[in-house]
C-alpha cells in the first residue's frame, strides 16, 4: 500500500465508523440523553459554592465521564462486537496490518463519546445556567481532537487486551467510575491520595479534561494537549504489540469467528 | 506452478464442556489434507456437514494456523507470509453476516476498498464495476439492513472482488439464495473463472459443482477421499443404475433391508418438505424395482424413476465407502 493511502484509510475508516455508531440507538441514548444527569450532578454539587467557574469546571468533568464510558464500552467490546457480526475475519484477512484497521474503530468510539461532553455542556447551559465561555477558541479546537486521539489509543490497547479475557464485560464495567475519579473530573488531581497520582498522569482523560478546561475557563492548555498526544504515541506503540499478539493467538485458538 | 497448495494440512480444535468441572477435548477437524489447484482452475471441495471444508479454507486464507502441514498460495506460506497471501486472495463466505448493517452498500465497499489497498484514484470506478458484476447497481445507496439474503450475498462477493484478486475462496456462496439468484451467482462465478481467476469453492449442491468445477475433491471426517474432474468421478459409478422413489413413512429398518439386497451399493433417504426421497444405487443391468418395493413394508410410494448416475451419486458412493471403513 502506498504511503499516502494510509492517512486516507485511517480518516475514512474513522468517518465510516462514526457514521455507523451514530445511527446506533445505544450510543444516542448514552451520548445525548444520559448527559442530562451528568449536568444535573455537576449543577447540584457546585451551585452551592456560587462560583460560575466551578460550575463549568464540574460540568466538563461530568461530561468527561460520558466520554470515558462510551470509549470504554465502544473499545473494550469492539473486537467482540466485530466477531459477533462476522466482520472480524474479513478485517483480519485484509492485507493492511490489523493495528491500522483497529485504530479508526477506537478513535471513532472516542469521537462519539465526545457527543456526551457536548451534550452535558448544552444541557447544563439550558437547564442549569452553566456559563459557557471559551477563553482560547483555537486551543479548544486542538484540545478536542487531542483528547480523542489520546482516548482512542488507550481504547485500542484495551480492545486488544480485554478480548483475551473471558470476563471482559465485567472488567469494562469495573473501570468506569474509578477512572473518572482518578482523572480528576470532579475533584482536582492534586487533592487525590498520592498513590493515585501516577495513575492519573497515565490517563489521557486527565489531560484531555485539563486541556478542555483551560481552553474554556482560562490557563495554559498546551502542556495538557502535548501530554495527550505523548500518551497517544505510547499507547499506540503498546497496542501495536498487543494487537499482533491477539491476532497470532486468535489464529491459534480459532477465536476470530463464532464456532 | 500450482497456485493453491495444501500439503498434509491438519487442524484440531480444543473445546471445553461443563461449567464447574471443565473438561477439554480435541476435535480433529482436518486430518492430513493434500491437494493442488493450478492457475485458472476452479476446484470444488465437497463433503458432508462438519467434514472440514471451512476449516481447510480458513487455513488457506490465513485465518487459522494449521496444527501441522503447510499451505501455500502463489508460493507464499499461509502461516508465516500472511501479508503476501492476504494481498492476493479474495474471501467470501455464505450467509448474511459480515456486513455493516447500518451502512449502505456503497459505504461498506468504500471501507473495504481502503482496507484492501485499492488505489484511491481507481476506487470509484472499481466499486461501480463490482456492483455491476454482481448486479447490485442502482441499489448501492440503500442500507444493508433492508437487503434480502441474496442481495447480501452479492454484496459479499462484490467486496471479495474489490482488489481484483487472482485467487478467490468461496465458502458456500449460494447458500440460502433462491434458485434464480443462485443461477445468476453461478454465472458470475463461471465468468470469474473464465477471466482466469483461480477459485476454491465449497458447496452442498452437486449440480452446482458439476456445472462449475474443473475438478472436485470429496472430503469427509477431515480426510480427502477422492479427487478428479466431475467426469472422472462419475466414471466411478458409470456401471450403476439409480432408482429414485418418492415415498412417505420409509423407516430406518426398511433402509437397512434395502442395503442387504445383493447388487445394491448405496441407499440414501432424504427427508423433504413433501415427503421422502429414496435413492438406491445398484449395479446396472439388475431389475431391482420390484425387490425394493417388496422390502419397503408399510411405506406409501409415489413416483418411481430409474436414471443414470450423476455427480451426486458418485459423491454418495465416495462418502459412504469412505466413512464406513
Ligand atoms: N471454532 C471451532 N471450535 C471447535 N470446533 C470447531 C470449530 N470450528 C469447527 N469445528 C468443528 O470442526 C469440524 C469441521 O468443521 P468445518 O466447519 O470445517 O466443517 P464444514 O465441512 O465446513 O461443514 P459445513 O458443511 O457444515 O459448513 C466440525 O466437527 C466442527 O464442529
Ligand atoms: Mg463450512
Amino acid at each position: 500500500m502506498s504511503r499516502a493511502a494510509v492517512p486516507r484509510m485511517l480518516l475514512r475508516g474513522w468517518a465510516i465508523q462514526v457514521k455507523d455508531s451514530s445511527s446506533f440507538g445505544f450510543f444516542i441514548m448514552s451520548s445525548l440523553i444520559e448527559p442530562v444527569i451528568f449536568a444535573a450532578i455537576a449543577a447540584y454539587m457546585f451551585r452551592a459554592g456560587n462560583r460560575p467557574d466551578a460550575l463549568l469546571y464540574a460540568a466538563i468533568g461530568a461530561g468527561m465521564l460520558g466520554v470515558w464510558i462510551v470509549t470504554l464500552i465502544g473499545s473494550g467490546q469492539a473486537l467482540t462486537f466485530l466477531r459477533h457480526a462476522g466482520i472480524l475475519e474479513l478485517l483480519i484477512v485484509a492485507p493492511v496490518p490489523f493495528v491500522l484497521v483497529l485504530a479508526p474503530i477506537t478513535l471513532a468510539a472516542a469521537t462519539v463519546g465526545m457527543y456526551s461532553l457536548a451534550a452535558t455542556l448544552v444541557w447544563g447551559w439550558l437547564l442549569f445556567d452553566v456559563p459557557l465561555g471559551v477563553e482560547h477558541p483555537w486551543l479548544l479546537l486542538a484540545s478536542v481532537p487531542a483528547t480523542v486521539i489520546g482516548l482512542g489509543m488507550l481504547g485500542m490497547l484495551m480492545a486488544s487486551v480485554f478480548v483475551l479475557f473471558r470476563h471482559a464485560n465485567a472488567l469494562t464495567n469495573m473501570l468506569g467510575y474509578p477512572v473518572w475519579l482518578a482523572s480528576g473530573f470532579l475533584v482536582p488531581v492534586s487533592l487525590l491520595p498520592d498513590w493515585v497520582r501516577p495513575v492519573s498522569w497515565l490517563l489521557p482523560t486527565t489531560w484531555g479534561a485539563e486541556a478542555i478546561r483551560t481552553s474554556m475557563i482560562g490557563g495554559h492548555p498546551l502542556p495538557a494537549i502535548g501530554a495527550c498526544l505523548g500518551l497517544a504515541i505510547g499507547y499506540f506503540a503498546l497496542a501495536a504489540l498487543t494487537v499482533r499478539h491477539f491476532e497470532r493467538l486468535a489464529r491459534q485458538r480459532a477465536s476470530l469467528a463464532l464456532a | 506452478m500450482s497456485v493453491i497448495e495444501a500439503d498434509g494440512l491438519r487442524r484440531s480444535y480444543r473445546t471445553s464442556t461443563g461449567v464447574l468441572r471443565r473438561r477439554t477435548h480435541e476435535i480433529e477437524a482436518v486430518r492430513g489434507v493434500s491437494f493442488t489447484i493450478d492457475k485458472g482452475e476452479l476446484f470444488g471441495l465437497l463433503g458432508p456437514n462438519g467434514a472440514g471444508k471451512t476449516t481447510t479454507i480458513k487455513m488457506l486464507t490465513t485465518l487459522l494456523l494449521p496444527t501441522a502441514g503447510t499451505g501455500r498460495v502463489l508460493g507464499y506460506d499461509v502461516a508465516t507470509e500472511t501479508a503476501r497471501v492476504r494481498a492476493s486472495i479474495g474471501y467470501v463466505f455464505g450467509g448474511d453476516r459480515g456486513l455493516y448493517e447500518r451502512l449502505n452498500a456503497l459505504d461498506n465497499l468504500r471501507y473495504f476498498a481502503d482496507l484492501y489497498a485499492v488505489e484511491p484514484r481507481i476506487q470509484r470506478k472499481r466499486i461501480a464495476e463490482v456492483l455491476d458484476i454482481v448486479g447490485l447497481s442502482g441499489r448501492e445507496r440503500e442500507r444493508v439492513e433492508g437487503y434480502s439474503r441474496g442481495m447480501r450475498q452479492r454484496l459479499h462477493i462484490a467486496r471479495g472482488l474489490l482488489h481484483d484478486p487472482p485467487v478467490i475462496f468461496l465458502d458456500e456462496p449460494t447458500i440460502g439464495v433462491d434458485p434464480v439468484g443462485s443461477r445468476e451467482l453461478r454465472t458470475t462465478i463461471a465468468a470469474l473463472s473464465a477471466a482466469g481467476k483461480t477459485i476454491l469453492l465449497t458447496t452442498h449442491y452437486m449440480f452446482e459443482a458439476d456445472a462449475l468445477c474443473d475438478r472436485v475433491g470429496i472430503i469427509a471426517k477431515g480426510q480427502l477421499l477422492a479427487q478428479g474432474s466431475p467426469a472422472e468421478l462419475k466414471a466411478r459409478v458409470a456401471d450403476r443404475t439409480v432408482v429414485e422413489i418418492e415415498a412417505h413413512a420409509v423407516t430406518a429398518d426398511a433402509v437397512e433391508k434395502l442395503r442387504r439386497i445383493p447388487g445394491v451399493v448405496a441407499v440414501t433417504l432424504d427427508e423433504r418438505d413433501d415427503g421422502q426421497l429414496l435413492r438406491v444405487q445398484s449395479a446396472s443391468g439388475l431389475e431391482l424395482t420390484q425387490t425394493i418395493l417388496a422390502r419397503l413394508g408399510d411405506a406409501r410410494v409415489g413416483r418411481i424413476a430409474t436414471r443414470e448416475p450423476t455427480l451426486e451419486d458418485a459423491y454418495v458412493d465416495v462418502v459412504t465407502q469412505g466413512t464406513r471403513s
